[in-house]
């Protein structure tokens, strides 16, 4: 991965807050031990139809939502979304439920892994049409403008979502009317089973904003610190006014595109060459052990935490009803 | 004759052409490299090169936009869109460009292309991912809509889209591609190997666009269906006993009408069963025409059996989709008639 050199670099440097460190380090681990019981619930036949893990990719929501207020600040993603709810502060019942298609899902079952929503957390959603969250995204940052709120728009898309006509559409109208939106690719280098090369021009995705103004930045996707100290960049500059910027955030998924992905577009050896040598839960624990900042015992109270809060999302899961039919008809219109 | 499920089927279809007219170009997105996230083209990129079978962005609206320009300097596209749920951006290529490019040059030029999209429910894909819009395409003149419903139709009918000079958009149930499905969820789902129309010829060989099939004949009531909902119609007809006579319409527009008069004026009845939404669906075009060219001949009000005017919920999911006890339920309404 072109973005090592980087990396190393920025990891000289960790931040010097023990307690944020570990609080990282448990928002993580939340979320991939999450997906790994989402994973097994799929494999017993307890969820159904597409999932998207996020496994791998930890470390972009976690820098990210360290970088904003979660009062003031508001967040959209695509399909790949559990990750980004959980780093929100959604409840991972609500969320477990969802995957199962149950009452006390976010959606009450019927939006399923790729649709889910949290005002209160200002969460905008889980889209299951690539790109389309984008533009949405975009009239956040709008709104947040015209209301002087002084919030910020996380705008989530992946690195296939950037040749969608509509997201040229929306650079061009956030740098035009300065909104304050940070655009955050989640390069995971394959769009399903096509890797950047073989669907993109231009695969410094970091520049799509020249021709419109908007500055890009190339991040190591794997340092939650890398993600953070450009968060905080981008989100200072939105906040001032200045208008949107880019972030080409290089990460990977270590699982499928979704669970049925035969995954013959990359190698095995590759695949295990990142989670060996660039895990960002790895790179993390050996931040929080080598610069003393906390222990093995430590680290082990938060695993047992963690746990304890996924066994509960699941049997939470489990246990809450399907949603009665008369639900198929709530929520179409208001009133009718 | 080799068995082929609707996917084998689809990707002889392509095959073939492939290798019979240098001007076809397939392309869309993972249809290249990857073999197409259905793996209907499979192969197809390392048998006839990189310029005839190729990858796209994800970019629907620049997709279909480069098919027409393609179209209109005499190459035939052949274009994937990986789910019917994600057409939509494409919409103004199709409407605005594809179906209108010959009305308004008086002939000179066509959109010779073929959209194939897989579509419907029954996988648990929730609302962006289960979607049945074909209204919205018959609802635009100057475009054509077909939809098989076994493997052997799929590829015929793929073949002659692929050949007419028309735009034409080739729905795929995706609930088929692997077996027939009658509708009965809770059940094993039946293979192709085991049904006659999965049954397919090697080589190449064409069904009309605009020509019915009946599936099944019979006296007492007629059903009007497409893709899978033919499966489930011919179960509920076993179910309930009653001898209706089941078509498949194979192909929305050019409809054949033909057919259609021709049962409903012999049994005196009339269902109409689609996966799709209810309001402005297909079968209220159908009950129209029915009622128009069959009134004095009908014993009983049209029914429709569709999908409930509501997203496709992930859940609730088989109480949104027209199974055979809905079909079955209405078949008897109409007898009662």
């Amino acid at each position: 991965m072109a973005t090592t050199a980087r990396r190393s670099k920025k990891a000289a440097e960790p931040a010097s807050d023990p307690k944020q460190l570990l609080s990282f380090y448990h928002d993580m681990l939340l979320i991939r031990r999450f997906e790994e019981k989402a994973g097994q619930l799929y494999g017993m036949g307890l969820i159904n139809g597409f999932c998207h893990l996020y496994i791998g990719q930890e470390a972009v929501v976690v820098g990210m939502q360290s970088a904003i207020s979660n009062e003031r600040d508001s967040v959209i993603t695509s399909y790949r979304d559990h990750g980004h709810m959980l780093a929100c502060g959604m409840d991972p019942k609500g969320v477990m439920a969802e995957l199962t298609g149950r009452m006390g899902g976010y959606s009450k079952g019927k939006g399923g892994s790729m649709h889910m929503f949290s005002l209160e957390k200002k969460f905008y959603g889980g889209h299951g049409i690539v790109g389309a969250q984008v533009p949405l995204g975009t009239g956040l940052g709008f709104a947040h403008k015209y209301n002087e709120d002084g919030g910020v728009a996380l705008v989530y898309l992946g690195d296939g979502a950037v040749n969608q006509g509509q997201v040229a559409e929306s650079l061009n109208m956030a740098a035009l009317w300065k909104l304050p939106v940070v655009y955050i690719i989640e390069n995971n280098k394959y769009a399903m089973g096509t890797s950047v090369e073989r669907a993109t021009a231009g695969v410094e995705l970091s520049h799509r904003g020249v021709p419109y103004g908007i500055p890009g930045e190339a991040v190591d996707g794997m340092d939650v610190l890398a993600v953070r100290d450009a968060g905080l960049r981008a989100v200072e500059r939105a906040r001032k006014g200045d208008g949107p910027t880019i972030l080409d955030v290089k990460t990977y998924r270590y699982r499928g595109h979704s669970m049925s992905d035969p995954a013959k577009y990359r190698t095995k050896e590759e695949v295990a060459k990142m989670r060996e040598q660039h895990d960002p839960i790895d790179h993390l624990r050996a931040i929080l052990i080598d610069g003393k900042h906390a222990t093995e015992e430590d680290l082990k109270v938060v695993d047992a935490k963690v746990k304890e809060v996924v066994v509960a999302a699941a049997d939470f899961a489990q246990a809450s009803p399907e949603p009665d039919a008369s639900e198929l008809y709530t929520d179409i219109l208001i009133g009718g | 004759m080799p068995a082929m499920n609707m996917i084998q089927a689809v990707n002889s279809a392509m095959d073939i052409m492939l290798a019979r007219d240098n001007d076809i170009v397939i392309f869309g997105e993972d249809v290249g490299y990857f073999g197409g996230v259905f793996r209907a083209t499979e192969g197809l990129q390392k048998k006839y090169g990189l310029d005839r079978t190729f990858d796209t962005p994800i970019a629907e609206a620049g997709i279909l936009g480069v098919a027409v320009g393609m179209g209109a300097y005499g190459l035939r596209p052949v274009v994937e869109i990986q789910f019917a749920d994600y057409i939509y951006p494409a919409l103004d290529q199709l409407v605005s460009e594809a179906a209108r490019l010959r009305y308004r040059s008086a002939g000179e030029f066509t959109s010779p292309l073929t959209v194939r999209v897989p579509c419907g429910g029954g996988i648990f894909g929730g609302q962006t991912h289960s979607q049945s819009p074909e209204s919205l395409f018959t609802h635009v003149c100057g475009l054509k809509t077909v939809i098989p419903s076994n493997p052997y139709d799929a590829k015929g009918l793929l073949i002659s889209a692929i050949e007419d000079d028309d735009p034409v958009i080739f729905f795929e149930p995706k609930r088929l591609y692997n077996g027939p499905f009658d509708g009965h969820h809770d059940r094993p789902s039946g293979i192709w190997a085991n049904h006659p129309l999965g049954e397919v010829p090697a080589d190449y060989y064409k069904i009309p666009l605009g020509k019915a099939n009946i599936v099944r004949e019979g006296k007492d009531v007629t059903i009007l269906s497409y893709g899978t909902m033919v499966h489930v119609a011919q179960c509920a007809t076993e179910e309930t006993g009653i001898d209706a006579e089941v078509i498949d319409l194979r192909t929305l527009l050019p409809l054949d009408i033909d057919t259609i008069v021709e049962s409903v004026k012999k049994t005196g009845r009339c269902v109409i069963v689609h996966e799709a939404t209810r309001t402005s669906g297909f079968g209220a075009e159908l009950s129209a025409l029915v009622q128009e060219n069959c009134f004095y001949h009908l014993e009983a009000p049209i029914e429709r059996v569709t999908g409930w005017d509501t997203p496709y919920p992930y859940s609730l999911e088989w109480h949104y989709f027209p199974g055979p006890d809905r079909v079955g339920a209405a078949l008897k309404r109409v007898m009662e008639g």
